[in-house]
């Protein structure tokens, strides 16, 4: 195992890559509030500091509600700012959420997915940071360790060029609690992707502005086209940040993955860790002579819908894996692809409730799956896997 | 303080959108002016974000960033620490909230920016109840007063906000009146000066919310300091107590003043006047063991 590091790999859980990822971006402020499972990026940030390694304003508020609070306020005075959080503490930040976007302020949050109460659960589950997908916060996916400390440093590049938050996940556990051999980049390699930008609206004395003040109908509609003229944006500011970060260390990224999707008959379609047993499930059915594949959606707001149709054009069958799920519906992302694919032709829809409340869901049993549906008509109603 | 001579800094405007004879417009008037240029708002919803103004005109010269209603400590806490993390941490913060956003849905993140003291002036405009909203109760109501939730008067006694913000041990912590500015402009001078947590709760006698002619909320808020309803004082690190005002008159001017109270019974008012002489008594007591 040791033969595989060299100088920059360390072995990290995802919390602790976050972590690097968060102290070579930087930030000048980051309000915290503890919680299982995000609180390992919490410690670690707290002792980089206390090593004198992290030179950051970190505030210990009394809720995420405050933490989430003096982030918007921090921010709005020019400041970069990070938070994290996970399931209720991403909840009750619920109306701030909807203000930093409003106010157009570049925090990067990340998010430990993790089950909603009740019952009470610790559990990898996705239906914490979806439930957020209308408060206007760009959201990415992480699979890994590694892809957690890439994506956090380049989500500072997206929220910065957009003056949109962004929201970066990983699961629960499966990702934050799972170590594995994690290169960390140079500081000056994160210096030059991240250089310091001039913000447009910020508090400041002197200039007399305010911001999110009572507006009228006209300037309240004004401000959401605005944003959607940035969210627009996103997705290619996604894939900008994606190449040059892979032009730095050797790591691109794109708003999806494609895995094995040449000459596929059926894909997998899934976020976050599901997409290594998806990716298992591929391997062990292209031995077995079945063209399958995967497609792993790292952007989900704004959702890369031409991309998805384009990835899955010439695909007959597609099966949804989500672990979430929006009761009364079923699978989130089954939905999104549904509402991207209408009018478009595309796959046959299959979604599958996989893995919800962090339920192990087998390689063997992707695999099944995937022989099961190969000819199915396709399925409307969500199906629950066991 | 003579206000035909009073020397304006401009730092708030004329055409702001308070209520013709609303006494919360010169009390802000005054603290911004004491406060100065230098210096960044927060305000939570309340009758001051109202009066501050909305896009795009602003009634204030500071920019303000309009927060939600029970964020403003901790976003004035954000505020202080973006600022100070760009070298310009002599910038006064300033959070202005009603009561609503202070006693009630706001007290969790007072008390922790408390916790933390953090270098920010808390002002509380305290109109003893939710009047932006048309007058509903909350937990700054007085007993007996009468609001749209509490039309019989309500039951239980006015939070006492100055004695839990002393259990924090914050630098600095004041009452004021719109009836005494000259002692309201040395509080925010003073409060200026002080490295850390501030605390300010000015009285504000809403005109439609307490019943109070248009003319008349100078003259209310000063009954409020004199029949000890409303003491002035100052509390300094939890242990240094001063009762500057003295309870010189009855309750009964101060109650006559407003339609809030005119539904109590004789034996009521009497009830409340023992109340407000054992708060009063109760006051002077630790100012007489906590001298500093």
């Amino acid at each position: 195992m040791n033969r595989m590091l060299n100088d920059d790999l360390q072995l990290l859980n995802g919390n602790h890559a976050v972590a690097w990822g968060v102290r070579l971006a930087g930030p000048d402020v980051a309000p915290v509030y503890p919680i299982t499972p995000q609180t390992p990026i919490l410690e670690k940030l707290i002792a980089f500091q206390a090593e004198g390694k992290f030179d950051c304003d970190l505030i210990t508020p009394e809720s995420e509600h405050s933490a989430m609070a003096a982030a918007v306020a921090a921010s709005a005075t020019g400041a970069r700012v990070f938070t994290a959080t996970s399931s209720q503490g991403l909840m009750l930040m619920h109306e701030l959420l909807h203000y930093a976007s409003g106010a157009r302020m570049p925090i990067v949050m990340f998010n430990v997915n993790r089950t909603p109460a009740a019952p009470w659960g610790f559990w990898p589950d996705q239906t914490d940071s979806l439930s957020q997908r209308d408060t206007g916060w760009v959201q990415l996916y992480s699979e890994h360790p590694q892809e957690s400390l890439d994506t956090v440093v380049q989500a500072f590049r997206i929220a910065e060029a957009s003056e949109l938050p962004v929201m970066v996940n990983h699961d629960a556990f499966y990702v934050s609690h799972a170590v594995e051999p994690v290169s960390v980049p140079e500081a000056k390699a994160v210096r030059d992707f991240l250089p310091r930008r001039e913000r447009s609206l910020w508090l400041d004395t002197g200039l007399g502005r305010s911001i999110g003040a009572p507006a009228g109908q006209e300037a309240w509609h004004a401000s959401r086209r605005e944003m959607d003229a940035a969210m627009a944006r996103v997705e290619g500011l996604t894939r900008e940040a994606g190449r040059l970060w892979g032009e730095a260390t050797g790591r691109a990224y794109d708003v999806l993955e494609a895995y094995r999707m040449e000459g596929a008959q059926q894909a997998f379609v899934t976020m976050g860790s599901m997409a290594g047993t998806a990716r298992e499930a591929v391997d062990r059915l292209r031995e077995a002579g079945i063209a399958a594949g995967m497609v792993r959606l790292r952007l989900f707001r704004p959702l890369p819908a031409a991309a998805l149709r384009a990835a899955l054009a010439d695909i007959p069958v597609a099966l949804v894996l989500d672990r979430n799920f929006s009761p009364g519906m079923g699978g989130i992302v089954h939905q999104e692809l549904a509402a991207a694919l209408y009018g478009h032709g595309g796959p046959r829809l299959h979604g599958f409730l996989a893995g919800v409340g962090g339920i192990n869901v087998p390689v063997e049993r992707l695999e099944a799956l995937a022989r099961e549906y190969r000819d199915a008509a396709p399925t409307h109603a969500p199906i629950w896997l066991e | 303080m003579d206000i035909s001579r009073y020397e304006d800094h401009g730092q708030f405007c004329s055409g702001h959108a308070a209520c013709g004879g609303c006494v919360e417009a010169l009390t802000m008037r005054v603290i911004l002016n004491e406060i100065g240029p230098d210096a960044v708002g927060v305000v939570a919803p309340s009758c001051t974000a109202v009066i501050l103004g909305g896009y795009p005109t602003s009634s204030a010269r500071i920019p303000f960033i309009h927060g939600l209603i029970e964020t403003a400590a901790a976003m004035g806490t954000g505020v202080k620490r973006g600022l100070a993390a760009q070298g310009k941490g002599d910038t006064t913060v300033v959070c202005f909230a009603g009561d609503g956003g202070t006693y009630d849905i706001g007290i969790q993140a007072l008390s922790s920016a408390a916790e933390r003291n953090e270098d920010i002036l808390y002002v509380c405009f305290d109109n003893e109840g939710y009047m932006n909203t048309g007058g509903q109760k909350s937990s700054s109501t007085p007993h007996g007063a009468a609001t749209g939730s509490t039309p019989l008067g309500k039951a239980t006694v006015k939070k006492n906000l100055i004695e839990i913000m002393v259990a924090h041990r914050i630098p600095y912590i004041a009452t004021a009146s719109p009836s005494h500015l000259a002692d309201l402009a040395a509080k925010v001078r003073k409060a200026r000066a002080i490295r850390g947590m501030k605390v300010l709760i000015v009285v504000i006698p809403c005109l439609p919310g307490w019943g109070v002619a248009d003319d008349s909320a100078v003259r209310v808020a000063r009954l409020a300091v004199e029949s000890g309803v409303f003491p002035l004082m100052e509390v300094e690190n939890g242990t240094t107590w001063r009762i500057a005002s003295e309870q010189t008159r009855p309750i009964d001017a101060y109650l006559a003043s407003q339609k809030r109270y005119r539904h109590l019974s004789d034996g009521e008012r009497e009830a409340l006047q023992a109340e407000v002489d054992a708060g009063f008594a109760r006051l002077k007591a630790l100012e007489a063991i906590n001298p500093g």
